[in-house]
């Protein structure tokens, strides 16, 4: 950025219209964002502490949540190996197709949830062409969320791969480093934070899937029902006061998610000039 | 050698997961023949259902763009006191689940909620009408603009800027013929993303919209009904088309995503 | 001691190394110097075991190496962009190849202490390379690369993304510490300056073939070919003759004016049109320029000297 102080008439207009820019952002973000998100802060308190309490620890509240951050880190420990061997094979192997399958990576971030829900149902389902049958299990919810969270660790070790220097790699192995501890000593530690933010992501994502869960898994209450349903299931029956209580929960896993995120940017970055 | 398991295993899995359910909609939505396809696509439901959706996108989408290009301009060319909220209410979109979206807007603008009475009585229904859908989708499909159009703003730099300052444009002037020019790869390629989540959106539009069938319900949510009513062929009919509504935007975000991360 | 026979090499249809033979004698500092796609990196990278030849074999200390891995070929290898491990501190990025071979922690200690010393790093040790200057950086990478005692150390251009000042300085620097370390060196470099200032012997490379091989003297005095005296040292063209600027003599001989005169500090550029139109430059001295009285318009004599005509 250049530091040239342009004091011009034009300039203090400018600067103003940036103030105007920022004030309709602000403006626009608080009442679509920021009102919302109170309402659901204040009502889940309305009936005090004791009332939120009751109905975060409440059997099915809780086993709602447990499935739910269950299989959202089971879901993301996959995809760290996965997302990172997918990424790898995108970027070092060269094969016909590849800019089609790379293509495909985003069909997750494209393609409706419920779609996405229908159609693995319609494969793994009861009337699934190749005979497997995991609807209504939490399997199901496993796969869903698979699903939905592919493309975010693929897509964020994707350009670190492609940045990291070549050269690194050849030093390591001119110094007597086998393949394997090539990966492991110089080219691991540098995607690191990239598949942690991928993770994260990914997490996010996952604990507050609805719509690829909501088809497959049969909301069973205490089986395989998640957070998101549990939600929906008291929006229905008019509990919003418990609706609101666990949707604070989520909100505030998000929050850390999201700050979580900004540390690690700032981490993998440490070590740049 | 272990670049070849690598290379199935990851292509293996891939297939497993995206490839075979996409391929297995097209099959299932044709499986009782072209008619039946072509019937349920076009009942009165299904059409309403796609004019619906087709008109939220066509609101939220201009909506956030806007937004988008003023809040990327404001984060990008300063850095302010806020400047952290900013980057974090932008973002929280992202990470939040619809149906805690679902259940904000329920509670700013139904029957009970804060503004619920005001609008009652001035005859404005949010909840479990039009407004209420529209601005669910606006809220889920907020970041994509800011997201694409900051990095794109802090890399050209503000020096064009002030050099068309100090040839005598005015900020109208400088934004319409300099800036704007030069970020539009970034907006388009954010309006792809949010055109996309738009269309997509399932769990905030359930809760706000009632899903009354014909009158309150999205392409998204005519799928679920469908479903649930056992009409398959009419639930895998309404995916085709969502799917290919998704082919397109991959094809068109594949085309414009920013070329560094092509070598 | 190291040996590279008839070397081979093919990126499809562009030929980086055409049999190419060439012989670097122990604890010698030998260049490889050519322009960029001469094949001097490629047959440098050969040596390293980093490129497998078409055909072809390389002996390192008697041993065939050949079909060896980089790991097993007791190279050191410098890159140009000096691939730091950009996550490590420098006293991680030279112990690196000590921790791979598993040695104990004290004598890793030891190791890289007095080689931080070695290249005037010591105060560096707990920095990251991202906090080294260029020339830094570059010291840190051959502190690595020495670090498990290779047979050969092999630098490919590794000045090359420093800036003049720096790069006279760890030339000089470099030519210092083989003089201590003593290691077989091969560096490839397209600055004949360098070359010449700092090789026991220069293997001159071109469109992947060995033009000549020579201590630099040799090189300068006796080019094999059109292409060697060109590119070692100024020369003049005139017709099939080639001339170095500091044998024209003045005096008898042709018939010339100055163009043009260039004080460039101690040495003075005569630029001179022959009576036939050829141009030419001359190289003196300030005193010699002064004695000439030689000033632009000027009308002179000048002869070339040991003018050579290759075949």
């Amino acid at each position: 950025m250049s530091s040239v102080a342009v004091t011009t008439t034009a300039a203090r207009r400018r600067r103003g219209g940036n103030g105007l820019a920022l004030g309709i952002s602000l403006g626009y973000l608080s009442v679509i964002v920021l009102l919302p998100l109170a309402a659901v802060l204040l009502r889940s308190l309305e009936g005090g502490v004791a009332a939120f309490w009751d109905a975060v620890t409440s059997p099915q509240a809780v086993s709602s949540l447990r499935l739910t951050f269950v299989a959202s880190v089971l879901v993301v420990l996959i995809n760290a190996v996965a997302g990172t061997a997918i990424a790898w094979v995108l970027v070092r192997d060269r094969f016909r197709g590849k800019s089609v399958v790379n293509a495909v990576i985003d069909l997750p971030f494209a393609l409706p949830t419920i779609v996405a829900g229908l159609t693995l149902l319609a494969l793994y389902g009861p009337r699934g062409p190749i005979g497997v049958n995991v609807a209504y299990t939490q399997l199901a919810v496993v796969l869903a969320l698979l699903f939905v969270t592919l493309p975010f660790v693929v897509r964020t070790v994707q350009p670190v791969l492609l940045e990291l220097d070549p050269d690194m790699e050849e030093a390591a192995i001119s110094l007597g480093a086998s393949r394997a501890a090539v990966f492991r000593r110089v080219v691991f530690p540098n995607l690191l934070p990239a598949i942690l933010s991928g993770c994260a992501l990914s997490f996010a994502r996952a604990i507050g899937e609805f719509g690829a869960v909501v088809l497959i898994s049969g909301n069973i209450p205490f089986k395989t029902e998640v957070a998101s349903v549990y939600v929906f299931g008291q929006i229905e029956s008019d509990d919003v006061g418990a609706a609101a209580a666990v949707s604070v929960v989520l909100l505030v896993t998000s929050f850390v998610v999201l700050a979580l995120i900004g540390a690690l940017r700032r981490w993998a970055t440490r070590h740049d000039g | 050698m272990a670049r070849y398991a690598l290379r199935i295993g990851a292509l293996g899995y891939l297939a497993a997961l995206l490839g075979a359910p996409v391929v297995l909609v097209g099959w299932r939505a044709f499986e009782d023949g072209i008619d039946a396809f072509l019937t349920a696509i076009t009942t009165p439901e299904a059409l309403h259902a796609l004019w619906l959706t087709l008109i939220i996108a066509a609101i939220a989408v201009p909506a956030n763009t806007v937004f988008g290009v003023l809040c990327a301009l404001s984060i990008a060319r300063r850095r302010f006191r806020g400047h952290g909220l900013v980057n974090t209410l932008v973002d929280l979109p992202l990470a939040l689940s619809p149906v805690v979206v679902g259940l904000a807007l329920f509670l700013v603008y139904g029957r009970n909620g804060w503004f619920g009475e005001a609008l009652i009585d001035n005859g404005v229904r949010v909840i479990f009408a039009l407004p209420g859908m529209v601005l669910a989708t606006i809220f889920i499909s907020l970041p994509f603009v800011v997201r694409e159009v900051v990095p794109v703003l802090r890399e050209i730099g503000d020096e064009q800027e002030q050099a068309a300052s100090t040839l005598g444009a005015s900020s109208w002037q400088t934004f319409w013929r300099i800036t704007l020019p030069a970020i539009r790869w970034g907006v388009a390629y954010g309006v792809v993303l949010t055109t996309a989540r738009a269309i997509g959106e399932f769990g905030a539009v359930s809760v706000v919209s009632g899903r009354i069938a014909g009158r309150t319900e999205t392409m998204t949510l005519h799928v679920e009904e469908r479903f649930q009513s056992f009409d398959l062929v009419g639930a895998y009919a309404a995916s085709l088309v969502l799917a290919l509504i998704a082919v397109a935007t991959l094809v068109a975000i594949n085309l414009l995503r920013p070329k560094e991360e092509e070598r | 001691m190291i040996e590279a026979r008839n070397i081979t090499k093919h990126y499809g249809e562009f030929v980086a190394l055409d049999d190419v033979s060439v012989h670097v004698e122990k604890g010698s500092l030998t260049a490889l110097l050519g322009p960029s796609g001469s094949g001097k990196s490629t047959l440098l990278r050969v040596i390293a075991g980093l490129e497998v030849p078409d055909s072809g074999a390389v002996c390192i200390a008697g041993r065939d190496a050949t079909m060896l891995a980089p790991q097993q070929r007791g190279v050191g290898f410098v890159f140009q962009h000096y691939a730091a491990f950009k996550h490590m501190t420098v006293r991680k990025n030279v112990a690196f190849g000590l921790e791979i071979r598993k040695r104990p922690k004290a004598e890793v200690r030891a190791r890289v202490d007095e080689l931080l010393d070695l290249v005037q790093l010591s105060g560096f040790a707990d920095r990251y390379p991202a906090q080294l200057s260029g020339g830094q950086r570059q010291r840190m990478a051959l502190a690595r690369a020495l670090a498990v005692e290779p047979e050969v150390l092999l630098l490919d251009e590794p000045f090359g993304a420093l800036d003049a000042r720096v790069r006279k300085e760890l030339r000089a620097w470099l030519r210092r510490l083989h003089d201590e370390v003593h290691v077989t060196t091969i560096f490839v470099t397209h600055d004949q300056e360098e070359a010449m200032d700092l090789a026991d012997q220069i293997v001159v490379m071109s469109h992947g073939q060995v033009e000549q091989v020579g201590r630099p003297r040799e090189l300068y005095d006796n080019p094999a070919n059109e292409f060697v005296m060109t590119f070692v040292g100024e020369v003049n063209q005139l017709g099939e003759r080639f001339v170095r600027p500091h044998d024209v003599e003045f005096g008898d001989g042709d018939e010339a004016t100055v163009e043009r005169v260039v004080h460039l500090g101690f040495e003075v550029r005569v630029e001179l049109r022959l009576a036939n139109g050829e141009e030419l430059w001359a190289q003196v001295t300030r005193e010699e320029a002064e004695r000439l009285e030689l000033t632009e318009g000027a009308h002179v004599r000048v002869r070339p000297r040991r003018a050579k005509v290759f075949g």
